[in-house]
């Protein structure tokens, strides 16, 4: 005990420790210097530099979307939030379809929860927004709660079209159906027409649920109906509507024969991987999780490159487009 | 008690010079005091406003267009050969100039060979043949392969900016009482802030090649100090709004990040509409990003902006 540490060695270390701290706090601050300037994130922002075209606004009030999220109880938090806080907004009318009502607003349709319900769930889907809502809409849009839309591009492909004529666009697939059908998780865009007539087919027998595949047995009530199959590509070829995220295409791969999620396209790639895949208006994205649904928010709304003088324009006329081409048209 | 007393006093005493030896030995702290004059210098460079801008003539704005040029330093290495053939496929083309710098030759791809290891002496060399070769581009940007760069928002920000000023601008971060540029968020040098540097370089005391500290610093924080010392300061590059415009994290980090801190205003409270670098990126992701950046856009919306950039020649990402 005679050896061991007296109070005083306690006093002299905690003063070691002390007049360090106390000498590094007085050598390497520096009171001086001001903080940067905070600006909180409630500051609203100063009127941004957009001037829409009178194109665009107009465009909202002549092409009457209807949207429509195919979802359920369990995404309403994880999925469904976040289509509401990003390109939800931008539709004419935006429904919540899902098996029980709710405040989110979701409308409870008669049926239960299940990927084998799914086609009654867009039957029943249709029925609701048909009864309700029919006369106010030119166009009504089916998206499952993983898909990114942007609207203004949807827009513009439908300010081309008639939505009296009986015709419906989206991603078009190949298979099972003769006239080939729309993929289910690029979304899919009836005209007021074609609606009255998925109606009809179901009141008259003609269309039934004779399958649990959404989007297969739509297309095939749709061929039954004589609803016409567009084509929703860009001027320069290039697909908008898409089934998989950006990356799955955009990403350059060793060339070789199409990949399986190209497979089931109704028309031929213009490439295989790489940037033009995809139109610089593109409508849709699919599997997009919160995380990606809003950096694609902010990519399409926010982010830019200013000046920027974009290559592609839709506006310009075919030949002018043609001859503007670095890259060679294939098909 | 008075022997505790004195037993703490001592202690205290000796733990105190301890201390300021120590960083004796280790920095060059005591030539960093700051100075009454530090104080009047900008620590923040906003982006020109919609006003700024409008007041200038057209025939000013064209000769602003032309004069705001970047000689883009992207310092590369062979072991992470993709990071390079991305940043050389993507962002890069949009520079005037960009020039690869690497730490060792290598057939794959085309760069300026440093042939040296260490990262500060090779940010150094490829400093100054940048400054050796700039000709008539007056502005610099430096960058890892693993940042993400828009130009033209670069050149926004530097619109109205003198180059024969001495700039230091990117994300700034202070560490006791240096303010540097985070190096992953890229580094903006004007020419004369380049020139002072180089100069500089020739200071063995001021600037050494190899560090002499107890602890090296990292290369960021050297290059900071050597600018301090011919009086240049970091800058954080801000938009109008002050919202940082140099990022270091990915995109995708920053959604994550604003999801937890804003969730009722996830995009308006992440990013700049105009940022000019992300860090942190994959060579995928910053294939998307082009996709992202350069054509991805909602039909209809026009912005009028006040300069025109034309995209690059030969480019079919963007």
């Amino acid at each position: 005990m005679g050896m061991g540490i007296t109070r005083s060695h306690v006093f002299f270390v905690t003063g070691l420790c002390v007049g360090f701290l106390y000498m590094h706090y007085i050598v390497y601050s520096d009171p001086s210097t001001a903080e940067p300037a905070f600006f909180p994130l409630g500051h609203t922002s100063s009127p941004k530099n957009i001037l829409f075209d009178k194109n665009e606004s107009t465009l909202s009030q002549n092409v009457r979307v209807l949207c429509w999220i195919m979802t359920g109880p369990r995404n309403l938090e994880s999925r469904a939030k976040h289509i509401r806080a990003t390109w939800a907004k931008r539709c004419n009318k935006i429904l919540y379809m899902s098996s029980v009502e709710t405040d989110f607003p979701t409308v409870g349709l008669n049926v239960s929860e299940g990927r084998d319900q799914l086609y009654w769930k867009t039957i029943r889907a249709f029925q609701y927004i048909y009864q309700h809502h029919q006369n106010d809409y030119d166009w009504f849009l089916k998206a499952d709660d993983d898909t990114f839309v942007v609207i203004e591009n949807l827009r513009h492909i439908l300010s081309k079209q008639d939505p009296k004529k009986p015709v419906y666009f989206g991603r078009r697939f190949a298979p099972f159906v003769h006239q080939g059908y729309m993929s289910g998780g690029a979304g899919y865009v009836l005209s007021k027409e074609a609606l009255k007539r998925f109606i009809e087919g179901f009141d008259k027998g003609k269309c039934t649920h004779f399958s649990t595949i959404e989007d297969m047995a739509l297309g095939k009530c749709m061929e039954t109906m004589n609803v016409e199959p567009g084509d929703s590509r860009d001027v320069k070829g290039r697909q908008t509507f898409h089934p998989y995220p950006p990356d799955k295409y955009l990403i350059k791969q060793q060339p070789r024969k199409r990949p399986w999620y190209l497979i089931y396209d109704h028309y031929k790639p213009r490439e295989v991987s790489g940037p033009e895949c995809c139109s610089d208006h593109a409508v849709s994205f699919h599997y997009i999780y919160p995380v990606q649904m809003y950096m694609l928010d902010y990519f399409t709304y926010h982010l830019r490159p200013y000046g920027y003088k974009y290559r592609y324009n839709p506006d310009v006329t075919t030949t002018e487009v043609e001859s503007n081409n670095t890259t060679t048209v294939s098909d | 008690m008075l022997s505790e007393g004195s037993s703490f006093m001592k202690g205290m005493a000796l733990g105190g010079i301890f201390c300021l030896v120590l960083a004796l030995l280790g920095s060059f702290t005591p030539g960093m005091q700051s100075s009454p004059e530090d104080q009047h210098h900008h620590h923040h460079i906003k982006a020109p406003s919609t006003d700024e801008l409008q007041r200038l003539s057209e025939p000013q704005m064209v000769e602003l267009t032309k004069k705001v040029r970047v000689y883009c330093v992207v310092m590369v290495q062979p072991k992470v050969l993709v990071y390079w053939a991305t940043a050389k496929d993507t962002w890069s083309k949009h520079c005037d100039q960009a020039v690869f710098y690497s730490s060792e030759s290598t057939k794959a791809l085309e760069a300026v060979d440093l042939n040296e290891k260490d990262e500060w002496a090779r940010l150094r060399k490829a400093l100054k043949h940048a400054y050796d070769n700039a000709g008539d581009l007056r502005w610099f940007f430096v960058a890892r392969p693993t940042t993400f760069a828009i130009i033209e928002n670069l050149k926004y920000l530097l619109l109205v900016k003198d180059p024969n000023e001495p700039f230091y601008i990117g994300h700034t971060v202070k560490s006791g009482e240096l303010e540097y540029v985070e190096y992953d968020s890229g580094i903006v040098l004007s020419y004369e802030a380049l020139e002072r540097l180089v100069k500089v370089f020739k200071d063995e005391e001021k600037c050494p090649e190899r560090g002499r500290a107890l602890w090296k610093l990292s290369e960021e924080k050297q290059l900071a100090v050597c600018l301090k010392y011919t009086g240049v300061f970091a800058e954080n590059g801000e938009d109008v709004h002050g919202k940082g415009l140099f990022n270091g994290k990915s995109v995708s980090s920053l959604i994550e990040e604003s999801m937890v801190k804003n969730p009722q205003d996830v995009v308006e409270g992440c990013c700049s509409d105009l940022a000019v670098t992300f860090g942190g990126m994959s060579p995928s992701q910053m294939q998307v990003m082009m996709f992202g950046v350069y054509r991805l856009r909602p039909y209809g919306h026009d912005f009028h902006d006040s300069l025109i950039l034309l995209p690059p020649e030969g480019s079919d990402n963007d």
